[in-house]
């Protein structure tokens, strides 16, 4: 019997957040910090001829100006290193990538020069006052374009700007069994950029302790192990023991703070150049042109299925646009968390997939909230879709035909993964009570008979949650394993501390780990406190990504609470002068006894201090009470769901009206409802964002159109009607908790269901596709071309 | 330029270059770091505070401007350590992730529920365009703020 476990237990970060207590990098000041401004390239594609800082320099309350060149050099600071790649498949081509740039920009908001100042203010003045020459070269933004003969290059050593070529499965038999199929269903489209958005832009301070040579670092990041790893190995030289980086709260990240940014180099350099802190907050404008973005590919998609619905076979050709550099882990992204989900929930005998990862004049992309996988979902679902469509039959019943019967896990797709467990048909079944799917159907008729424009949309989904195991990953290209640290530290009084490898940036995890923690002994939460984000204090850690935390995060702490479990049943054994064996823990009520004399028992609190005091242990048990684990992972947990949206089009204006959304997920067990739910409305919406209005959009010449707030459609409260949401449990086989991912699905599901519907409403027009976001003005083209006014 | 205000209660005053914004001179110069800065362009309402009784984007309002107003920040909210029914509300009804926007949803919140206690969830939905909140979908937002509302009674 759990007490906290599977029980919505209030947030416990919440009361500081709510009071304006957030510890975010942005907020702190250190004593005489100096403040850094980043002078960018206005241009996608130029050489620099010159940069004159001399103006600059001569600005009042202006510490320093430098450029790439000084970056390199080290100077009275480290000689920077190009930021590392930390995926690479084989044949892979990595360009380096310079914090500041030195010969040439490849990216509108390329970093061309630094400068230090006594304020912001100055700082960003003095920018203005940088003279940088530039020799503009003709840039090339497309995706699958950079692969044209002729093509600008972005680099010299990338031959057709190709970085690498990713296949998988078996392509022979895949195009033998479409030709063979009785409908080959063919289809080209584009997922578009999108940005991510984390409401908190991206900070950080550093400040050099020249007494002991050593630096700390506070940044915005999701895993502050791997940027210590990668300052200390790759960019800034530094022994890695000497290097403390702290993440304290982090406003948001949905992938975009995973990854190795130049100012995180930067900023510890200044710090050490004019040994003093150093400050740099981006400004959202900044953001825009540097964080890293997200989707950008162009695909060709090839569906077999027979004439009674069943799906035999699957060719997909993606292009996927990296940007201008690779970033950290830009190349796992369209490749092995990509390309291994196209079987998604359904039974296909036959896949082949290939990416061509190419490299282009804009920001470089990487992974966004699902990160691959919600390519995967929106490519199989549409590509259902139309099947469906082909074969008039409606799309939940031609799914049901195809899905995994949920008695053939674990079952191994044709493309690598082995599914954990999922229970799909349940899904769906779930999902169209809860949508009332029979009748939007009959409204949906009517509608139709009155000329109106309703769409149903149905998505079934799956997700790879918690990359693992490290052999496998690595294998892959990964450059680090992917386990997770916990370890569980119990005070004298009985009091705990947990320190997790895990980052929470928005998922909770103080309560949640905190619930973990207090099932496992029996004791009250609010004797537990989770520390996460600070490599000093915290062992060795992956961090959070890939919706693992619970999964692997989760699972080294219900290890080490094992470990501490067994200790203290050892010293209560000797004390009790009983067989360690007939001792029982109760993790109820935090105590042990002899079994059968429940009356004598020892609580979690006495035992602790038994170790503190030492005085009378048995021979071979060492005082003190702390257990660390590092936790790797059998395989993914796998995720899935049902959503179903309706829409109904205005025929005038094209604009989509977004009525109703269900949702039925089945992330595993639940350890906190609350939360739980909380991620997956929070991952719909951000899912209907990327359907309806988000685009990353670049001219030509490799401008961000929608470079602002302003001008980048970002999901605002207005915009949706209530969310249904609902879930089944099949609960992971694999891990301690059975819990599965949860951050990703909403996003992964989303995206497709509501471009279903959508695309359900056109269908009567003709209308066989369209590329998301589906805007009105799109929309308004198509039926304007499809010759039909909606009845005007 | 001398600039004097009430903030959260509290006179103060300071010696700022005209340039600078009220959303700096909160931050940097009294160091109330609890209005944060999501944008450079007045769309996303995290660093709201209320000035004279209204609700405003404090990006987009000069220190100078608001010499001789009232104004409140998130850190002025609570009354004797008790936090404010609507900071309750966004506690009970999880209505914040990461927390980044949190302080300005809650103070354009607060004047959104000003006297209208039972605020229907479009009004909630309208009301709140000129916040944007990246983590929860807006769902529990609206519930908070309608449980805020109710709370607070149609008083403040």
């Amino acid at each position: 019997m759990s007490r906290y476990m599977g029980t919505s237990v209030k947030r416990v970060e919440d009361p500081r957040f709510l009071q304006g207590k957030g510890k975010y990098v942005a907020n702190l000041t250190l004593p005489g910090m100096a403040y850094i401004a980043v002078k960018r390239s206005p241009l996608a594609h130029a050489t620099i001829r010159s940069v004159d800082t001399s103006q600059a320099e001569a600005l009042d309350g202006v510490i320093g100006v430098y450029v790439g060149q000084d970056l390199l050099d080290g100077g009275a600071s480290f000689a920077c290193g190009s930021l590392p790649c930390g995926f690479t498949p084989p044949d892979i081509v990595t360009p380096a990538h310079n914090p500041v740039a030195v010969d040439k920009v490849r990216h509108v908001g390329d970093a061309v020069a630094v400068v230090v100042a006594e304020s912001p203010y100055v700082a960003e003045d003095a920018l203005d006052l940088i003279d940088v020459d530039f020799d503009p070269l003709p840039a090339v933004v497309d995706a699958r374009g950079a692969m044209d003969e002729g093509a600008p290059l972005v680099h010299d050593e990338a031959p057709n700007n190709l970085s690498y070529h990713w296949p998988l499965g078996d392509e022979e038999a895949t195009n033998d069994a479409l030709a063979d199929a009785d409908h080959v269903i063919e289809l080209e489209f584009i997922n578009q950029r999108l940005i991510a958005n984390a409401m908190e832009p991206r900070a950080c301070v550093a400040e050099w302790d020249d007494a002991t040579e050593s630096m700390t670092v506070w940044t915005t990041t999701q895993n502050p192990h791997t940027i210590r790893l990668l300052l200390g190995a790759f960019t800034l030289g530094i022994p890695e023991q000497k290097i403390r980086v702290i993440a304290p709260d982090v406003g948001g990240g949905f992938g975009s703070k995973i990854f190795h940014y130049p100012e995180e180099v930067i900023t510890p350099w200044v710090a050490r150049a004019i040994n003093r802190p150093a400050k740099w907050v981006a400004t959202r404008s900044e953001a825009y042109i540097t964080d890293a973005q997200g989707r950008d590919h162009v695909t060709k998609a090839k569906l077999g299925v027979t004439n009674d619905g069943l799906i035999t076979s699957l060719h997909v050709t993606t292009w996927a646009n990296n940007g201008a550099y690779l970033s950290t882990f830009a190349p796992l992204i369209p490749t092995a968390l990509y390309i291994t989900l196209l079987s998604g929930v359904y039974k296909i005998p036959h896949i082949f997939g290939q990416t061509y990862g190419t490299l282009t004049n804009t920001v470089p992309v990487d992974a966004y909230r699902g990160a691959g996988r919600p390519e995967a979902s929106y490519l199989l679902e549409t590509m259902v879709d139309l099947a469906a469509r082909k074969l008039e039959m409606d799309p939940v019943e031609l799914r049901r035909k195809n899905l995994i019967p949920s008695d053939e896990f674990p079952y191994q797709t044709p493309v690598a993964l082995v599914y954990d467990s999922g229970n799909y048909p349940a899904l769906l079944d779930k999902a169209e009570d809860l949508s009332k799917y029979d009748s939007m159907r009959k409204d949906q008729e009517t509608a139709r008979a009155e000329g109106r424009l309703v769409g149903v949309g149905f998505a079934s989904c799956i997700e790879a949650s918690g990359p693992a195991p490290s052999a496998v990953a690595v294998g892959l290209g990964a450059a680090i394993g992917l386990f997770e640290s916990g370890t569980i530290r119990v005070h004298p009084t009985g009091k705990v501390t947990v320190l997790t490898g895990s980052h929470s940036h928005g998922q909770g995890h103080e309560t949640t780990f905190a619930q973990i923690v207090a099932d496992e002994f029996g004791i009250d939460l609010e004797d537990i406190d989770i520390v996460h984000g600070d490599t000093d204090r915290v062992q060795y850690g992956v961090g959070t990504y890939g919706s693992r935390s619970a999964a692997i995060g989760g699972s080294a702490l219900v290890k080490s609470a094992e470990k501490i479990r067994e200790k203290l049943k050892k010293v209560a054994a000797h004390q009790l002068e009983a067989s360690v064996d007939d001792m029982v823990y109760d993790q109820d009520e935090g105590t042990i006894s002899v079994a059968g004399s429940p009356e004598t028992v020892k609580t979690f609190a006495e035992l602790a201090f038994a170790l503190t005091t030492a005085d009378n242990l048995p021979e071979g048990v060492e005082p003190g009470l702390e257990e660390t684990t590092f936790y790797d992972p059998a395989n993914f947990t796998f995720p899935a769901s049902a959503h179903v949206a309706k829409v109904e089009i205005d025929p005038k204006t094209g604009e989509v009206d977004l009525q109703s959304y269900a949702a039925v997920d089945d992330v595993g067990n639940v350890i906190n409802p609350m939360i739980v739910e909380g991620q997956i409305l929070g991952g719909i919406i951000q899912g209907v964002g990327q359907a309806l209005w988000e685009h990353g959009i670049y001219d030509e010449d490799g401008q961000l159109l929608s470079g602002s707030m302003l001008s980048y459609a970002m999901p605002r409260a207005d915009g949706f009607p209530s969310i249904a949401v609902d879930r089944i449990e099949t609960p992971s086989p694999h891990n301690p908790l059975g819990v599965k991912g949860a951050g990703e699905m909403g996003t992964i599901a989303a995206t497709a269901a509501v471009s279903s519907a959508v695309l359900d409403a056109l269908a009567p027009l003709g209308i066989r596709h369209l590329n998301m976001p589906l805007t009105p003005e799109k929309i308004h083209k198509a039926i304007a071309t499809a010759g039909n006014g909606g009845g005007e | 330029m001398d600039v004097s205000m009430t903030v959260n209660g509290k006179g103060v005053s300071a010696d700022v270059e005209p340039r600078t914004l009220l959303v700096d001179f909160v931050r940097n110069d009294l160091g109330l770091t609890g209005t944060n800065i999501g944008c450079d362009t007045s769309q996303c309402g995290s660093c709201t505070v209320h000035l004279d009784g209204m609700a405003v984007k404090s990006c987009t309002v000069l220190a100078v401007q608001a010499d001789g107003s009232e104004i409140t920040t998130i850190e002025g909210l609570a009354t004797n350590g008790q936090m404010h029914p609507m900071q309750t509300a966004f506690w009970d009804a999880h209505g914040l992730q990461c927390g980044f926007c949190t302080p300005g949803m809650i103070m354009a919140s607060v004047k959104l529920a000003d006297g209208n206690p039972g605020i229907s969830d479009d009004d909630v939905r309208h009301g709140l365009e000129g916040n944007f909140c990246r983590c929860t979908g807006y769902e529990n937002i609206v519930k908070a703020v309608k449980l805020g509302a109710a709370a607070m009674g149609g008083g403040q």
